[in-house]
């Protein structure tokens, strides 16, 4: 933590979101519940047979996931990780999903954070329940534990060799005592037979035909569909509303109002319609006459955003970080450099929907919840039905997509009002307008970039002003007065030396909710630091790869800025490393036709290092991304086929938000409402992705998000590399190109 | 008034308002959740089915317009996920969060259906409408090859 009045994704996951005194959320991102018992050696560990591996007699072995799966595939990486210590066939192996019960399992599924933070524990878990099998079958051979070992679901012993079938030694193993888990044997990794290995995921043939449940598939004897009608601006209220005609619409059942607040809100509440199919309460909600309370957020636009934006950067910022004397040595440079960046609101966009199911009755609720965070959501549904938490039953389904939308609860928080309200089992649905115009958003910022470069080409300083419109100033206790360090991130930790750093920010005020998008604030850092290091690299008239890797000069590790020496450092090797092997694989250095151009960027977050190479072709009026070559470095691959998908799903992600639309906001509202003003890249714009892994025995990393933050920098730099248009403002409009 | 059509090779009847999308009959009246909602104005084919062997965005397709025709889901392509199709999809790997794949599939077999050999600019015609936004684009790509070499270059239909 930078300062005590900072709160990052990080901590508030740490700490919950309590929105009310009553409203207690308990999860924890790092370590596991699992590890936490474990280090407490007053308290007995959880017994691995009780929380992550079931196995029947014949020979089923169930191993129980911890985290939510949003195609990340944590539904494979996870159990292979159990798989490999208990030394079960792959092929055996079946996956369930884990109850809601915080005192076992770290349900909290973010900031790229599940293998990594799974890693030990799980292989500690996998290991003493495979000690325990081997202990059962040495006590029924009457033989020492030693002399066994456990092999592809069975202990075996001696010459000739015997064995026991793990189903026939479970019942007795899950009685035994659970060995110390930080002294349980962990297997070599020199024979890993899983880990690391090329796999296939669990989960792809129910995906492949139709039987995947969703949330959104949830069904209950007697349900109701709900959709609700929300005011559009921000913060606005239902004034008086007129459900004759919705309620004459075929099939709609009731119309009643919610009111929700409290931290976890997107809006106020609204005017619900139930009906006896997601149609009919479509229709009934087109009927429905509301008058709303736009209150002050009514004037609020995408413009007046800006103008903020140039206001404050007409001033300096709060000084976030200041080594050495930037001013001075900007002042007195023999060459200087200064660009402004601009990067808009971004909408998550999931496939699915937001939506909740809730049946709240009198001393019991259950809920099927496509979520990130389902303490998160018991706790709420726990508090809107005045139970204790634990009465509560979240049935955590899989997601049609999560990208830290789906760690809120504001869709769980009306699901549950509505659930009460009705005393019915409800299915809240959101259309794909109101999932749009009812997010979270990546905040907008605006950046100001101050470079230095002495007579040797050397970086003199770097100064980096930023306005935005801040997470840490919607999330935090301490509300709009909290902002700072947590807009930059990894943002503040520069991997290119220079003995003069100043980082600086300005609060922009915006009723606009805002929240963790894809890689969060490593998505601005990213663009912004990249594409200006290639601006220094055209100034000083160097190669904008050699140029990099001059910069960031001798290996060493740099402190992660702003957090304590128990944080991972920025390893410059690394960093070099996946720019060197993206350089290589992409062919750096050789022509291309007139009219392409090549560019580059790299980043470290989320502990991983990432580089891109982007491959463009560029002239007025037209812009086609060839190809995107990425060199990763996220330690251990756990499941090397599902690394590479993340890649290539964050670079799409990304190259999204880069070329296709902003969100925007007029009179108070977003703007867009659906794929044809909220544009996606679809099969024909969609580039080769090549993945190039780093071999690595180091712990594994973070990979959902971390390629992110390079797709934009490394296609504007590929852009000005064809064109010598340098292009500061995100998304690319065609007019910039020419 | 009861609308009638074959749903997956048997016939089906519902008795629901004839101006309600196919995507709700299925999804909520016949509790058939394989078919996805998506944008509910055909712009992302996520509720892709295949009407008469033609892929057909569900979401905006009043159910009274499939009376008597023959209505083919994700459910139907096969009693035990082994179209080619589905087999391909396995083998590259290519759902990630998997709700938009329903879709995805129905169209690309309606592509195989009447070009068992596509050239990639094929399947950027047939494929353009389906959206992924976890971005699977390229072992979709891979996996239509792979079905096609699968099927020999032969049309192979759905059930």
């Amino acid at each position: 933590m930078a300062t005590a009045s900072v709160v990052n994704r990080r901590e508030f996951l740490k700490t919950g979101a309590a929105g009310g005194a009553a409203l207690v959320i308990c999860f924890h991102l790092s370590p596991s519940a699992f590890a936490d018992q474990a280090q407490d050696q007053e308290q007995k560990p959880v017994n691995p047979f009780d929380a992550w591996v079931r196995i029947t007699p014949d020979d089923r072995v169930t191993l129980v996931l911890g985290k939510s799966e949003m195609g990340q595939g944590v539904y494979t990486s996870l159990p292979m990780i159990l798989a490999e210590e208990l030394c079960v066939d792959w092929k055996q192996v079946h996956i369930e999903q884990a109850p809601t019960n915080p005192k076992i399992y770290d349900l909290g599924t973010g900031g790229s954070g599940s293998v990594k933070d799974s890693w030990l524990a799980l292989r500690q878990a996998g290991a003493a329940a495979r000690e325990m099998l081997i202990t059962a079958a040495a006590k029924k051979w009457e033989v020492g534990t030693d002399t066994c070992k456990a092999r592809n679901g069975y202990v075996v012993h001696g010459h000739p060799e015997r064995s026991f079938r793990f189903g026939e030694l479970v019942a007795e193993a899950s009685q035994l005592p659970v060995p110390n888990l930080h002294t349980v044997p962990l297997k070599n990794p020199n024979d890993f037979t899983i880990v690391g290995h090329e796999v296939h995921r669990l989960d792809a043939a129910s995906k492949s035909n139709g039987s995947a449940k969703f949330g959104i598939d949830s069904r209950v004897p007697g349900m109701l569909y709900a959709v609700i009608a929300r005011c559009p601006v921000f913060e606005g209220k239902v004034a008086s509303f007129d459900a004759t005609k919705a309620k004459a619409v075929p099939g709609v059942r009731d119309v009643l109002e919610i009111k929700t607040s409290g931290r976890g809100a997107s809006t106020s509440g609204g005017v619900v319609v139930l009906a006896d199919n997601s149609w009919a309460a479509i229709q009934g909600r087109k009927a429905l006459e509301v008058k709303w309370d736009e209150g002050a957020a009514a004037n609020e636009s995408s413009e007046e955003l800006h103008k903020q934006f140039l206001e404050n950067a007409s001033k300096p910022g709060k000084a976030l970080r200041n080594d050495g004397d930037a001013d001075a040595a900007l002042a007195s440079a023999s060459k200087k450099l200064e660009a402004v960046y601009e990067l808009p609101f971004a909408a998550h966009v999931c496939m699915e929907p937001m939506n909740c199911t809730v049946h709240i009755q009198t001393d019991s609720a259950e809920a099927w919840v496509p979520t990130q965070g389902p303490q998160w959501a018991q706790g709420v549904i726990a508090e809107i039905a005045k139970l204790p938490p634990e009465k509560v039953i979240v049935h955590t389904t899989l997601m049609g997509g999560g990208f830290g939308r789906r760690y809120q609860a504001d869709f769980v928080m009306e699901a549950a009002q509505v659930a009460k309200a009705s005393g019915k089992p409800v299915m809240v649905l959101w259309t794909r307008e109101d999932d749009m115009q009812h997010d979270f958003y990546r905040p907008a910022s605006y950046h100001k970039l101050q470079g230095a470069l002495d007579s040797e080409g050397k970086l003199a300083a770097w100064k980096h002003f930023q306005t935005s419109t801040s997470i840490a100033a919607k999330w935090s206790q301490k509300g709009a007065d909290d902002p700072g360090l947590g807009e930059f991130g990894t943002g503040a930790t520069i991997p290119y030396a220079t003995p003069n750093i100043r980082v600086e920010y300005t609060l922009a005020h915006s009723s606009a909710p805002r929240a963790w998008w894809r890689s969060v604030e490593h998505s601005s850092s990213g663009f912004v630091m990249e594409s200006f290091v290639d601006e220094l690299a055209h100034s000083a008239g160097q190669d904008p790869l050699s140029f990099r890797l001059k910069l960031i000069g001798d290996s060493r590790k740099i402190p992660q800025f702003g957090e304590g020496p128990d944080y991972p450092p920025l390893d410059t090797a690394r960093l070099k490393g996946v720019l060197q092997l993206a350089a290589e694989k992409a062919g750096w250095g050789k022509p291309l036709p007139k009219g392409e151009g090549r560019g580059i960027a790299a980043f470290y977050s989320f502990h991983s290092y990432v580089a891109a190479v982007a491959e463009v072709s560029a002239n007025s009026g037209e812009l086609k991304v060839k190809r995107l070559v990425c060199a990763v470095d996220c330690g251990r691959p756990v499941n090397p086929n599902g690394v590479r998908a993340q890649v290539e799903s964050a670079a799409i992600y990304a190259l999204t938000a880069t070329v296709k639309d902003a969100i925007t906001v007029e009179r108070g509202r977003i703007v867009q409402a659906n794929f044809n003003d909220y544009e996606m890249i679809r099969m024909n714009e969609a580039p080769p992705i090549e993945v190039h892994l780093v071999p690595s025995t180091e712990a594994p990393t973070g990979i959902g998000e971390p390629t992110v933050p390079v797709i934009a920098p490394a296609i504007c730099n590929a852009i000005f590399n064809a064109t010598g248009k340098r292009l500061r403002r995100l998304p690319i409009r065609v007019e910039d190109l020419a | 008034m009861a609308i009638s059509f074959t749903l997956n090779g048997k016939s089906q009847s519902v008795d629901v308002s004839p101006d309600m999308p196919l995507l709700w009959v299925l999804r909520d009246t016949l509790n058939m959740t394989g078919t996805k909602f998506g944008c509910g104005m055909a712009l992302c084919g996520a509720c892709t089915v295949h009407i008469n062997g033609e892929a057909t965005r569900s979401c905006i397709t009043p159910v009274s317009s499939v009376a008597g025709k023959k209505v083919t889901t994700i459910e139907g392509l096969s009693a035990d996920g082994s179209h080619p199709v589905q087999q391909a999809w396995m083998e590259e790997d290519v759902p990630q969060c998997g709700y938009c794949q329903s879709g995805q599939i129905m169209s690309a077999v309606a592509l195989l259906s009447k070009k068992p050999n596509p050239t990639d600019a094929d399947i950027d015609d047939a494929m353009s409408g389906n959206i992924c936004r976890c971005g699977t684009y390229q072992r979709i790509r891979k996996a239509i090859h792979r079905a096609a070499s699968m099927q020999g270059g032969k049309a192979h239909s759905a059930a």
